[in-house]
């Protein structure tokens, strides 16, 4: 199958790479650029796990193909902390106890920081409506919920 | 055509683990030269955070850090053997042989550090930061580190100890075949309050109130976390979860995430939670364990609420608005009971 070339924002990083037609984001992020905050639930667009920023919205990377993002900004789990420091979100998360096993975690943190970074100081239901696409089948949603509540109002604190 | 409101309750005695074959786990622990411990297990955190606890009550039983606990579950095939992580019993049976295993551990590096400080082990006690001081003469002290490298390179040890725990045999009585299948047991007691539409069907759950006792709650958060998502689960059960709606009849069973249904972040509702502690006298540091229980009363008291809400008694789960709406059409419409 023909190649064709790609490049995008990878994390703050340019990447260039060549990919197979029809391949989806997912597997190049995770299998081509090594990055495996993004993971793989359903691959079906079902559960948010491999929720991912592009441009700074929230999208499902198994359901994008790879050359929908040529010339964009995506963004990661693994570009969201500033150095050594955690992002407020992912502090939230800890101190909230809002992981259990922590498959839905990237996901959930992702879908958090899109609505964050648009609407910093959301509702109750804001927030949830925002995580409504992810599923967590340990935590019953609410820790999550509080901890993104949580992060929002430290960062109005801060 | 109107929105009932109901409520309902649920008690519950749960057995903690199984008594097949004495419902054994094993556990080895050893430490390496640097003084850090290793718990070799087969059994399986789940989430549930059965290494975080394991951990724990190994630290707390050597008297080490936590910090210089790891506990290794990566392997069935060479690791000691466990029957597996199911029936609540993690906590308990796991906890129990790791404790075991951390007693004999921490007797070989008192001997081991005896011999270092010349002294009777029996003299000796940890300070929990990674020392071990004659009782009573702190300055007369060792680090863990120096006694696993004395262990390791002079005197020719390996700090490790080995641990099982095993339910004793029940007896069973030949006249009434009566037995006793767990030896501790758990407790809950849940209310729920739902509201249930008599035109379509639909049951929400307005809220939860409940009270847990578990033995002594060895890491109050993640107990915490258990019941909440655990409630969240058993309130799936009652309400949402099935692969056979129409069984016999495959058809329109659910064939993905998208379909199997399950209470979103939107469907939940405020869940207020009293940990009780009675200690386990066979609980490692008086352990039961929260596990499957933090699901089981939310079910019938559910079902218990929807009768109080509009008198109709489901008695199939998971109890879907056809099924409320079919109850309440046959008995010729909503009859919301007394509240109490």
């Amino acid at each position: 199958m023909a190649k064709t070339p790609l490049q995008f924002r990878h994390n703050g990083r340019d990447v260039a790479l060549f990919v197979d037609g029809g391949t989806n984001l997912l597997v190049v992020l995770r299998e081509m650029l090594g990055d495996v905050t993004p993971k793989f639930g359903c691959g079906q667009g079902g559960c948010g796990a491999c929720t991912v920023l592009i441009d700074g919205e929230a999208h499902l990377s198994c359901l994008t193909l790879a050359e929908a993002v040529e010339g964009r900004a995506v963004e990661t789990l693994d570009g969201i902390k500033t150095g050594p420091n955690l992002h407020p979100l992912q502090r939230a998360f800890a101190e909230g106890f809002a992981a259990q096993c922590g498959y839905c975690t990237p996901g959930m943190l992702m879908a958090a920081k899109a609505l964050l970074d648009r609407n910093p100081q959301p509702s109750r239901e804001q927030v949830v409506e925002a995580i409504s696409g992810n599923i967590c089948r340990c935590t019953g949603y609410e820790p999550i919920i509080n901890a993104v509540l949580a992060a929002a109002s430290s960062r109005a604190s801060a | 055509m109107a929105r009932h409101r109901g409520r309902g309750m649920a008690a519950i005695n749960y057995p903690i683990g199984m008594n097949l074959g004495g419902d054994p786990s094993q556990a080895l622990v050893h430490s390496n030269p640097s003084g850090k411990f290793t718990v070799a297990l087969s059994s399986i955190d789940l989430g549930q955070g059965m290494k975080s606890v394991t951990r724990q009550i190994c630290a707390e039983t050597l008297g080490v850090p936590v910090e210089d606990v790891y506990v290794d579950t990566a392997d069935s095939d060479t690791g000691p053997h466990c029957m597996g992580s199911f029936a609540s019993r993690g906590t308990h049976r796991v906890g129990n042989a790791v404790m075991a295993a951390a007693k004999e551990a921490r007797g070989v590096m008192m001997e081991a550090a005896a011999e270092e400080l010349e002294v009777n082990a029996s003299d000796l006690e940890t300070d929990g930061r990674g020392n071990i001081h004659v009782k009573g003469a702190p300055h007369r002290s060792i680090s863990v580190k120096d006694v696993a490298i004395a262990a390791q390179f002079r005197q020719g040890k390996t700090i490790s100890g080995r641990g099982i725990f095993l339910v004793p045999l029940s007896d069973v009585d030949p006249e009434t075949g009566e037995m006793s299948p767990a030896t501790c047991y758990a407790h809950a007691c849940l209310v729920a309050e739902v509201e249930v539409d008599d035109e379509t069907g639909e049951v929400g759950v307005i809220r939860m109130d409940s009270a847990y006792e578990l033995g002594r709650a060895l890491n109050p958060r993640l107990v915490e976390q258990q019941l909440v998502g655990g409630a969240w689960m058993g309130m799936s059960h009652a309400l949402y979860e099935t692969t056979e709606p129409y069984y016999p009849d495959p058809k329109q069973g659910p064939r993905d995430f998208v379909e199997y249904l399950m209470p979103g972040p939107g469907d939940i509702c405020p869940h207020d939670i009293a940990v009780l502690e009675r200690p386990a006298p066979d609980g490692p540091f008086g352990g039961k364990g929260p596990g499957e229980m933090c699901a089981n009363p939310v079910l019938p008291a559910i079902a218990n609420a929807i009768f109080n809400a509009v008198g109709v008694r489901i008695d199939e789960l998971p109890i879907t608005p056809e099924k409320v709406l079919r109850a309440i059409k046959a008995q010729g419409g909503a009859r919301p009971q007394t509240r109490r």
